[in-house]
């Protein structure tokens, strides 16, 4: 699998390490309440087919959020998780 | 038709022609008292002691493909009971126990064989844990040998004990630990619920979880809808899907494992071996072929394929611990669909839906639970409470914080297992 990052392009798949599903980016406010971190921590939709997840490209150093399919393995496209508005992974 | 010796002797002497099908092919019927989703080994073993322990009938088993087609017939098949913290330790514990006996009670032969396990180690903090795990074992009854180098030399002298990057300093020996045939496993279950008067039912899948004022009606599937007093979902790497039926989401993420298998060899390796610092583990199955596998591929995937870069790195691993296997031809490699949970433990549980039960995230680690499995869902399904063995098995306990079960130590997150 190649993944293609938006700074280096099309890079082997053993640049990144995985981070986990793009949950991970809405993190819920301190005193959000049990449901909302139970829900960013632990429960996922876990789909069978386009997911939005977490990858570290090592050697430039970004976090990226892929949007590819678990089924295909088709990488549909990504972006640096820094462009997205708010983020804090 | 009860299986024996002296069955398969006479049926030698008459040309094979008198055996019979091992399971009836039944058509679904409208309604039945318990449907469970999923016909893997979970599936099979809950329906199955529904039946005989708590004496209940009209169940079905609703399998979307066929009788173990899913993880029960992928997997490496070791059978063990080393766990170390409570909740899983005498979960497993039981399993063990069932296993030890399970081939008479299904009349079946799953080629159960306790061969030994060893789980190897490379430092001093990793021998002081083996050696805390090893007590674990003693506690729970079990069994448990510390060896030292010089002592698994004695046992696995081909190993390569001088590596540079993990030297072997020694290894945990649990003697009653094993493996089994897996297809083996899914027809004797099987085979014994559909004595029992169990319908299971392939090539149905579920499609829908009918659900009125908050209690479990029925199922919709591709052969038409099923009404159920009470529904089990045991639906391994597809879990999420199911339970999203119900309008539920499940602390579980879908990775894939690969396992991998050589040409048949005269027999060399008596053990099943374990590597944990190189993520390798083997043994030889009874056609001579070895059988070995390594850790995830690490990211969400339903392929049921491996990866590349996992594939390499497996056999680098088994390169470092046993030079010999070097000139083994691979045959064929595969992927299974892993239900990883965020602290690696399992869930046996009732839902928030009234009838609704989920049996889920076994990790790389529910072939050995299957008869235990099915024996704790049953009880909580039949009684209404939770098996003593299998009570910390909660599906809030991520929620709640309680009773987090992390034997990895790593903790309780799902990047982590
Ligand atoms: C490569 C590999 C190696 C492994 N090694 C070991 C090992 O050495 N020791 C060990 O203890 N464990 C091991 N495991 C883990 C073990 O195989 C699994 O944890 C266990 O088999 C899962 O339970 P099951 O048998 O019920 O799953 P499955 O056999 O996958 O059963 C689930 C069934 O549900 C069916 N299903 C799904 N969705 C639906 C639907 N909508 N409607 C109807 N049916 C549906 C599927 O078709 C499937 O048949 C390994 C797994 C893999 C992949």
């Amino acid at each position: 699998m190649r993944i293609p990052c938006p700074c280096c392009g099309d890079r082997d798949r053993r640049e990144y390490t995985y981070y986990g599903a793009a949950d991970f980016l809405d993190r819920p406010a301190e005193d959000a309440g049990l449901e909302a971190w139970d829900n960013y921590l632990h429960l996922r939709d876990n789909p069978a087919g386009v997911t939005r997840d977490l990858w570290y490209h090592d050697p430039c150093q970004s976090w990226v959020e892929v949007e590819r399919n678990t089924v295909t393995h088709e990488v549909l496209s990504t972006r640096f998780v820094s462009a997205k508005a708010g983020a804090s992974a | 038709m009860t299986y024996s010796g002296f069955r398969v002797f006479t049926q030698g002497l008459t040309g094979n022609k008198g055996w019979t099908k091992a399971w009836r092919q039944p058509d679904p019927k409208t309604e039945y008292d318990i449907v469970i989703i999923g016909g893997g080994g979970h599936g099979l073993s809950t329906a199955y002691y529904l039946a005989k322990n708590h004496g209940l009938k009209n169940i079905a088993v609703l399998e979307k493909g066929y009788l173990g087609g899913g993880n029960v017939g992928r997997n490496t098949t070791i059978v063990r009971a080393n766990y170390f913290l409570q909740g899983n330790s005498e979960f497993y514990s039981h399993s063990l126990k069932l296993w030890e006996g399970l081939e008479s009670e299904l009349n079946y032969n799953v080629m159960h064989s306790q061969r030994g396990l060893i789980n190897l180690f490379h430092s001093d903090g990793q021998r002081d844990a083996f050696a805390r795990r090893g007590n674990a074992m003693l506690a729970q009854g079990d069994d448990a040998e510390l060896l030292d180098r010089e002592g698994v030399r004695k046992i696995l002298p081909y190993l390569d004990y001088d590596q540079a990057r993990f030297p072997i300093y020694g290894g945990l020996y649990h003697r009653r630990g094993g493996s089994a045939r897996h297809d083996a496993v899914a027809w004797g279950f099987a085979r014994g619920a559909d004595r029992r008067g169990v319908d299971l039912i392939q090539n149905c899948e579920v499609t829908g979880i009918d659900v009125a004022n908050g209690k479990v009606t029925g199922v919709q599937t591709t052969r038409g809808p099923i009404r159920a007093k009470k529904v089990a979902m045991v639906a391994a790497g597809r879990s999420s899907q199911v339970a999203a039926m119900a309008g539920m989401r499940l602390p579980i993420e879908s990775h894939i494992l690969q396992a991998f298998v050589t040409e048949g060899l005269k027999p060399v390796i008596d053990h099943v071996i374990s590597f944990g610092m190189g993520h390798f583990y083997i043994s030889q199955s009874d056609k001579g072929g070895l059988v070995f596998g390594g850790d995830l591929d690490f990211y969400a995937s339903y392929a049921a394929r491996g990866n590349l870069p996992m594939v390499e790195h497996v056999m680098e691993a088994g390169m470092t611990l046993m030079p010999m296997i070097g000139r083994a031809k691979v045959l064929r490699s595969w992927g299974g669909i892993m239900d990883m949970s965020p602290d690696g433990s399992p869930i046996i549980d009732k839902t928030h839906i009234d009838g609704l039960f989920v049996n889920c995230g076994w990790n790389y680690g529910g072939f050995k639970a299957v008869p235990a499995s099915g024996w704790c869902l049953a009880h909580l399904m039949a009684t209404g409470e939770p098996h003593p063995v299998a009570a910390k098995f909660r599906l809030d306990r991520f929620r709640t914080g309680r009773n987090i079960m992390d034997e990895e130590g790593t903790g309780s997150q799902h990047n982590l297992h």
